[in-house]
């Protein structure tokens, strides 16, 4: 099937490695949320770096609100159990890898950490296989 | 000061893009999940636009010996793959198709779809808890 080419995703993914690269090169830091997030809610060793932290958070809240409305259909009505057993097994593997999406996938990549591409690999392979799981499940 | 202001421009521009690519759309990232049923491959222009720049900017940067507005790089103590990080991204995958969030767009969230980040986040902060225990 003929579709638009994505022009939105690609001008999106353009952005978050423009984001990644400023962090980056000014500050020396790796964009990567999961980090981000869980440093500053758990990592008592690292309070002086609160701050960066905070601020990229409130950011990343701003930058999404400033793009809103979303033109999507929200999502009703979805199970509060897959919900938390999503957000829990998300905590779980993003504090044990040492990363998500955003650290290894965009900034370990774009590094050429060879870490960073067998857990992009494999976070992607599980995921197609739960999906496909899922799907075959709840159609 | 001016380290804040790049992580709140950082952040701004991050979060803007997270929502213009879509990914805060849990179905649609679910559908780019399932390639043997309902394919939707456009997110794969969202990794590979980043990647590209990333990739691209990166021998640039990572030519100085410092960065711009601090002392050194803060770069990934770890570089093998051991069965911690295989563990961690299985179980982090699993998650992710379970209900279509990675923790950004599981975040931004919190505005687009209050009714499942008042549910999926609290899980994601007990999570993250969890596994900084099992990590110490």
């Amino acid at each position: 099937m003929l579709e638009a080419f994505p022009i939105q995703p690609l001008i999106g993914g353009i952005l978050i490695g423009i984001s990644a690269a400023l962090l980056l090169a000014f500050n020396g830091r790796i964009a990567g949320i999961s980090g981000i997030l869980y440093n500053l809610l758990f990592n008592p060793l690292s309070n002086s770096e609160s701050g960066w932290r905070i601020a990229f958070l409130l950011g990343l809240l701003g930058g999404g609100y400033l793009m809103m409305p979303t033109e999507f259909e929200l999502r009703t009505g979805y199970s509060s159990i897959l919900l938390v057993v999503s957000g829990l097994a998300v905590g779980i593997g993003t504090r044990i890898g040492k990363g998500c999406t955003s650290g290894h996938g965009v900034c370990g990549i774009g590094l050429m950490a060879g870490r960073s591409v067998a857990a992009t690999v494999t976070f992607v392979a599980t995921g197609i296989i739960t999906v496909t799981v899922l799907r075959s499940f709840m159609p | 000061m001016q380290r804040l202001i790049i992580a709140l421009i950082s952040g701004l521009i991050f979060g803007a893009g997270l929502v213009i690519s879509e990914m805060v759309n849990p179905v649609k990232v679910q559908d780019f999940l399932d390639p043997f049923g309902n394919w939707d491959a456009s997110l794969a222009f969202v990794m590979g636009g980043a990647v590209a720049v990333t990739l691209f900017t990166s021998r640039f940067i990572m030519k100085r010996k410092t960065p711009l507005f601090s002392d050194h790089f803060y770069m990934a103590v770890e570089i093998s793959i051991d069965r911690r990080l295989i563990l961690g991204a299985s179980l982090f995958g699993i998650g992710w198709g379970l209900s279509g969030y990675c923790p950004g767009p599981g975040i931004i969230n919190a505005m687009v779809n209050p009714s499942e980040a008042i549910v999926f986040l609290p899980a994601l902060i007990i999570g993250g808890w969890i596994g900084q225990r099992y990590s110490a």
